[in-house]
């Protein structure tokens, strides 16, 4: 570290190591490269996996839950978490299903599905920023809350027979095989990785969560930078449950079960660290392709998609665990 | 102490629970009735059981939610084995199953331990690890009542003193966390740990091992009540106690386990449990829809944690003075 | 007693426990290097040196929670590791630690006895033996506290008396004392005095920690000096005199290290009025006027800290106004402070102050955002300039702007925890403890640049309990003690002695 005090200080440089070599040595690059030797695997394996319709079809299975990843991983990056994304979904969803009996129109449920995330949102954000609770259990409480406020309407019930222009959210697609959602996925990974990189805000963000004190006292009003990630993660959940509900064409209590897992696991594969202060969009949306690709090359095997979830589950842990096992082995050599 | 412990939120829970109760009984009379109580308890059993392994990992500042996922696996297999070789006799399997819970918490602990990965991020991939592992060996069948052994499923029924071996259990699990929290140096160092991780050190307390052995042994409770599970309901697939794990954290954050870490008491955990689950076996009772109780037990874990923040918070640190008289 | 002979008995001895040639390096700095040390049974040995010294580290290489980079510890001459606090326990070391090491929610008996419990039947934890060893340890000490008691309910005093009791609740043939007497109060110093010869007869080696001269030359019986992570000198205090003692510790005649400032402060920037809060601190009223630098002295825990974070907006006041340039404001929030021109450089480098797993150009940045933005967007190429411009006026050591302030040493770290608010343009900069626990050369540094700033016509408030440092930088000096005001000093009347017995709150007879 001799290097660290050597410099004189007439020649402090900007940066020393170039952002090429930079990149080049990240984490977005080793998921880049899992998702390459993926991808050569799944088009090895099934001889359907390149075709265009197929690989459009692919994208549903992550479109939804990476709308909600992009939030939850700027709210991660800050030190909180928000475990009640599914169960805003199932809440909107029975919303804009409830409003249907009323004969409420597309404009009228979309108005609906996003107002439900938003007050959600505002609802987990004010337990969290208001009352100072932690975030982990207040999204387990309002998961159940939210799910269970679902079943109480619906019970063993479902709602359907949305209008067929509301189809176009979940079924839709701009231009040959590009989804209504995977442009959206797209709008939303830009705008999240400017918010996130470029804009002060985002930088507030890293800030707080990698040290929330020294942020405060730096004048970051941690509270509203807090409480607008989870509205934002609210609204987010209310897109993904227009989308979802469009899609599906039905409502039912049990909609989107354990998706606030698989968005968690997204994240975090995608290179946020679960304790705060790092991670990137790029990252996520990196891992939402492994995901994506893991979840529709195994389905064209006839795979299940609970076995799927074992690969998942062992890449979060392996991406994580193998690095650290690696220098484990070294200092413990080296001493 | 005791005196003590009575003004605590543990005695606040308690009343709460009574109250219950009492409400339940007033609509519905004979609910209070000692054989229905016991009923309660004995469906709450094997809650109250994962909820005390939950409550070491937490108050070490770490989280299990793999637990469910540990119980229906070794469930599954002990119901195959039966299945397949009905003479391999029922406490072979019963062992097989804690050992099977135990290998699982020590993958986890491990990790945790000598790899220093935050515990959500390993216990959410095992969550989904070891229910994936369910469908492999089962290949997504399910063992069926009348593929089991009679001794299989008999032993939890079982009633000694009218009250059913699964109940004996608990209580037995609940007895063995009262003096090993309380009476041993593991007990204490899982306090300890939580409380003030760097302090522990200097008190020669090693962190990562003590998160490894609060790991270790929820997941042997875990297999345990894998096999008790499968056994009392007497069917094994592969969603087995999906979501379960949630319902632990509810009732450890009911029972004011602070996710914090440091702060809890078995008591605290055992009445978080028997406050779900007399709320789940209330709800039918007095004629509320059972596709009330999520939203219940959502309001409940909200309004716990609000009241322990409130009872944690408010005192200041007093340097004034007037307010530290000395004696 | 004959002076000569005592000095015969204290040479005679053997030491008991001996360490040799000790390194101790972290990323980025040598905590301590190549130090030496011998403690005797019997004897008391006072191990000085000012903040950064190594002696906090010396402490943890003994009690087992750093194992040294290079060199031995001997115990009766024989080498030996300890790798866990444990070891350490074993061998008959134990140690009163600086900051407390103790646990909130467990109860008072529980924090002396944990690790080392008395068992009962089925190697049990005898709770009720516990309590009454543990009642008996505090009888033992003269602190009349309930074993029971949770220990959160305590107050800094009385929870030091704990750690004291702990420390003495194994029996150890190396007692290690890290500053035992920082938070007492005088009547409880005279019992632990009375303590340390106690365990001196008893045949016990100590280790005595401590920045107050009086008390080394009242009760030691050797000398260690540590400067900069290195062993200076060691020998008998009866050899040494208190300005000798000085002078090795700092290196230097004291005069030499403060700059000559000229101090013609200008009008009134800043004025409190009846500051209060309800546990912390109450009726604090001073003026600040421009270019100065106000002194704040006080012992540990006279809430000078909370009160400085009370102006800064971080807790909430329950009464009392300020006053900045003739407008009185309310300060909520440490972002209103901010823009009213009051910034605060935190006691706490690493949990306050710096972030240190953020490059330096954004630590420097981050109050100032709005300046180097452009609509909400970050503009790299302003902010490096504008880091540039102040971490250079500071003479900051580094490899490049981007790296992390984390692979700092403190003093660097310090330098750019400053630079970060200078680049607001405050009104009036508030610096708590702005020099402990980094070296000398940073230090000087810090000094010089506070009266560079004070010359240019920043107020500045320095909160320090270094006397030396209060006496060599401030204009005038307001001591606290128990969250009151206790004295002011303009100038006249400032000496140690009025500045110690100000903060202890001992009587004076004829004032």
């Amino acid at each position: 570290m001799s290097l660290a005090e050597g410099t004189r200080p007439r020649n402090l440089p900007d940066r020393l190591t170039n952002r090429g070599t930079r990149v080049l040595r990240s984490w977005e690059m080793l998921l880049a490269a899992i998702a390459v030797l993926i991808f050569i695997a799944n088009t090895q394996a099934s001889p359907y996996f390149l075709d265009p319709w197929n690989l459009s079809d692919a994208t549903f299975n992550f479109t939804e839950k990476a709308m909600i990843g992009f939030a939850m991983a700027l709210l991660i990056i800050s030190g909180e978490i928000d475990l009640s994304v599914a169960g805003i979904i199932a809440l909107a969803s029975t919303a804009m299903g409830w409003a249907l009996q009323f004969g409420v129109g597309t404009p009228g449920l979309v108005a609906i599905g996003l107002a439900v995330g938003l007050i959600c949102g505002a609802f987990n954000g004010v337990l969290v920023t208001r009352l100072g609770l932690p975030s982990i259990v207040v999204t387990i409480g309002t998961m159940s809350l939210f799910r269970g406020l679902s079943y109480v309407v619906l019970g063993d019930q479902a709602f359907n027979g949305y209008p067929s222009d509301f189809a176009f959210f979940g079924r839709g697609y701009v231009f040959w095989v590009i989804s209504f959602e995977l442009v959206l996925f797209l709008i939303f990974a830009l705008i999240y990785g400017v918010v996130l990189h470029a804009t002060n805000f985002g930088r507030q963000v890293y800030a707080i969560g990698n040290n929330p004190t020294a942020a405060t006292f730096s004048g970051i009003r941690m509270q509203r930078v807090k409480m607008i990630l989870f509205l934002l993660t609210g609204v987010m959940s209310g897109i993904a449950a227009i989308c979802l509900t469009s899609r599906l064409g039905s409502t039912r209590p049990s909609i989107a079960f354990a998706w606030e897992l698989e968005v968690v696991t997204m994240v975090v594969l995608g290179g946020v660290s679960i304790l705060g202060g790092a991670g990137s969009i790029l990252g996520v949306v990196i891992a939402a392709l492994i995901m994506g690709m893991v979840t529709f090359g195994l389905g064209l095997l006839n795979v299940p998609g609970i076995v799927m979830s074992i690969f998942i589950g062992g890449l979060l842990i392996a991406v994580i665990a193998l690095p650290r096992l690696f220098t484990l082995i070294r200092t413990g050599r080296a001493s | 102490m005791i005196g003590q412990a009575l003004k605590s939120r543990e005695a606040i829970l308690a009343g709460a629970l009574i109250l219950l109760i009492i409400v339940v009984e007033s609509r519905f009379s004979g609910f209070a009735a000692p054989g229905n109580l016991a009923g309660v308890f004995n469906d709450t059993s094997i809650l109250i059981m994962l909820a005390l392994g939950q409550t070491l990992v937490i108050l070490t500042r770490c989280i299990d939610l793999s637990l469910a996922s540990n119980l229906a696996l070794t469930g599954m297999v002990t119901a195959m084995i039966n299945s397949a070789m009905p003479g391999v006799p029922v406490v072979a399997l019963i062992a097989i199953a804690v050992a099977l819970g135990l290998l699982m918490g020590a993958f986890n602990g491990i990790l945790v331990w000598k790899l220093d990965i935050p515990p959500i991020v390993v216990t959410l991939g095992t969550l989904t690890i070891y229910r994936g592992i369910i469908f492999v060996v089962s290949g997504g069948a399910w063992v069926n009542s009348h593929e089991m052994s009679e001794a299989y499923k008999a032993i939890p029924r079982f009633e000694i003193l009218s009250l059913p071996v699964l109940s004996w259990i608990a209580i037995a699990v609940i007895a063995a966390f009262a003096v090993g929290v309380n009476r041993t140096a593991l007990g204490r160092a899982f306090y300890a740990v939580g409380g003030n991780p760097s302090a522990a050190v200097y008190t020669g307390i090693n962190v990562g091992k003590t998160r490894f052995w609060a790991f270790v042994i929820a997941g042997g409770l875990a297999g345990l009540c894998g096999y008790l599970w499968v056994s009392r309901y007497a069917v094994a697939y592969t969603d087995v106690a999906g979501g379960f794990e949630l319902d632990v954290v509810a009732a450890c954050v009911i029972g004011g386990i602070s996710i914090a870490g440091g702060l809890g008491t078995v008591t605290g955990a055992v009445l978080g449990a028997l406050f779900l689950g007399t709320i789940k076996n209330a709800l039918p009772v007095v004629g509320i829809s059972p596709f009330w109780q999520l939203a219940i037990s959502g309001a409940a874990i909200i309004i716990a944690v609000a009241f322990n923040a409130r009872s944690e918070h408010g005192k200041g640190r007093i340097i004034l003075k007037k307010a530290e008289a000395h004696s | 007693m004959n002076r000569m002979t005592d000095i015969e008995t204290l040479t005679s001895a053997d030491p008991v426990l001996r360490l040799s040639g000790i390194t101790k390096t972290f990323p980025g700095v040598t905590a301590l290097s190549g130090v030496e040390l011998a403690l005797y049974p019997g004897q008391v040995t006072a191990l000085v040196g000012e903040n950064g010294a190594g002696k906090s580290t010396l402490v943890k290489i003994l009690t087992g929670i750093y194992v040294p980079n290079e060199g031995q510890i001997l115990v009766d001459e024989q080498p030996t590791r300890f790798t866990t606090a444990t070891d350490a326990s074993d061998a008959g070391i134990t140690a009163i630690h600086q900051e407390t090491v103790l646990f909130d929610e467990l109860s008072v008996a529980e924090n002396i006895y944990l690790g080392h419990a008395p068992r009962g039947r089925f190697g049990l934890v005898d709770w009720a033996k516990m309590r009454a060893d543990a009642t008996e340890i505090l009888d033992r000490i003269g602190a009349k506290i309930d074993p029971r008691t949770p220990l959160r309910e305590l107050g800094i005093a009385s929870k030091h008396l704990v750690a004291i009791a702990r420390a003495l609740s194994v029996d150890a043939r190396v007692v290690v004392m890290d500053e035992p007497t920082a938070a007492l109060s005088q009547a409880e110093i005279e019992e632990l005095y009375e303590l340390v010869e106690r365990l001196k007869s008893e045949g016990k080696a100590i280790l005595f920690i401590s920045h107050k001269f009086d008390e080394i030359f009242r009760i030691a019986d050797r000398y260690t000096v540590f400067r900069d992570g290195e062993m200076v000198d060691a020998g008998l205090i009866a050899e040494v005199t208190e300005d000798q003692l000085v002078e090795k510790m700092v290196g230097r005649s004291m005069d030499a290290i403060f700059p000559q400032r000229d101090h013609t402060p200008g009008d009134t920037v800043l004025s409190v009025d009846g500051y209060s809060h309800p546990t912390e601190f109450e009726d604090i009223s001073f003026d600040l006027r421009q270019g100065e630098i106000l002194g704040f002295y006080g012992l540990v825990g006279a809430g000078r800290s909370e009160f400085m974070q009370a102006l800064f907006g971080v807790t909430k006041p329950s009464g009392g106004s300020v006053t900045i340039d003739g407008q009185e404001i309310s300060i909520r929030s440490p972002a209103e402070a901010i823009e009213k021109g009051i910034v605060y450089v935190p006691e706490d480098r690493g949990k306050q102050g710096a972030i240190t797993a953020m490059p330096i150009f954004q630590n420097v940045t981050l109050p100032s955002l709005a300046q180097t933005s452009n609509r909400g967007f970050v503009r790299m190429a302003e902010e490096f300039a504008l880091a540039r411009k102040y971490t250079e006026r500071l003479d900051l050591r580094a490899a490049s702007l981007d790296q992390n302030v984390g692979n700092l040493s403190g003093g660097n770290q310090q330098k750019v925890v400053i630079a970060k608010w200078l680049a607001t343009k405050p009104k009036v900069i508030i610096l708590d403890e702005p020099t402990k626990g980094i070296d000398v050369g940073s230090k000087a540094a810090v000094h010089e640049f506070m009266a560079e700033l004070a010359a240019e016509g920043l107020s500045v408030i320095m909160v320090s309990s270094e006397i030396p440092e209060i006496l060599g930088m401030s204009d005038r000096v307001i001591v606290m003690r128990d969250g009151l005001i206790a004295a002011r000093f303009d100038g006249e009347g400032l000496t140690p002695e009025a500045l110690v017995r100000a903060a202890a709150g001992y009587e004076e007879s004829a004032a």
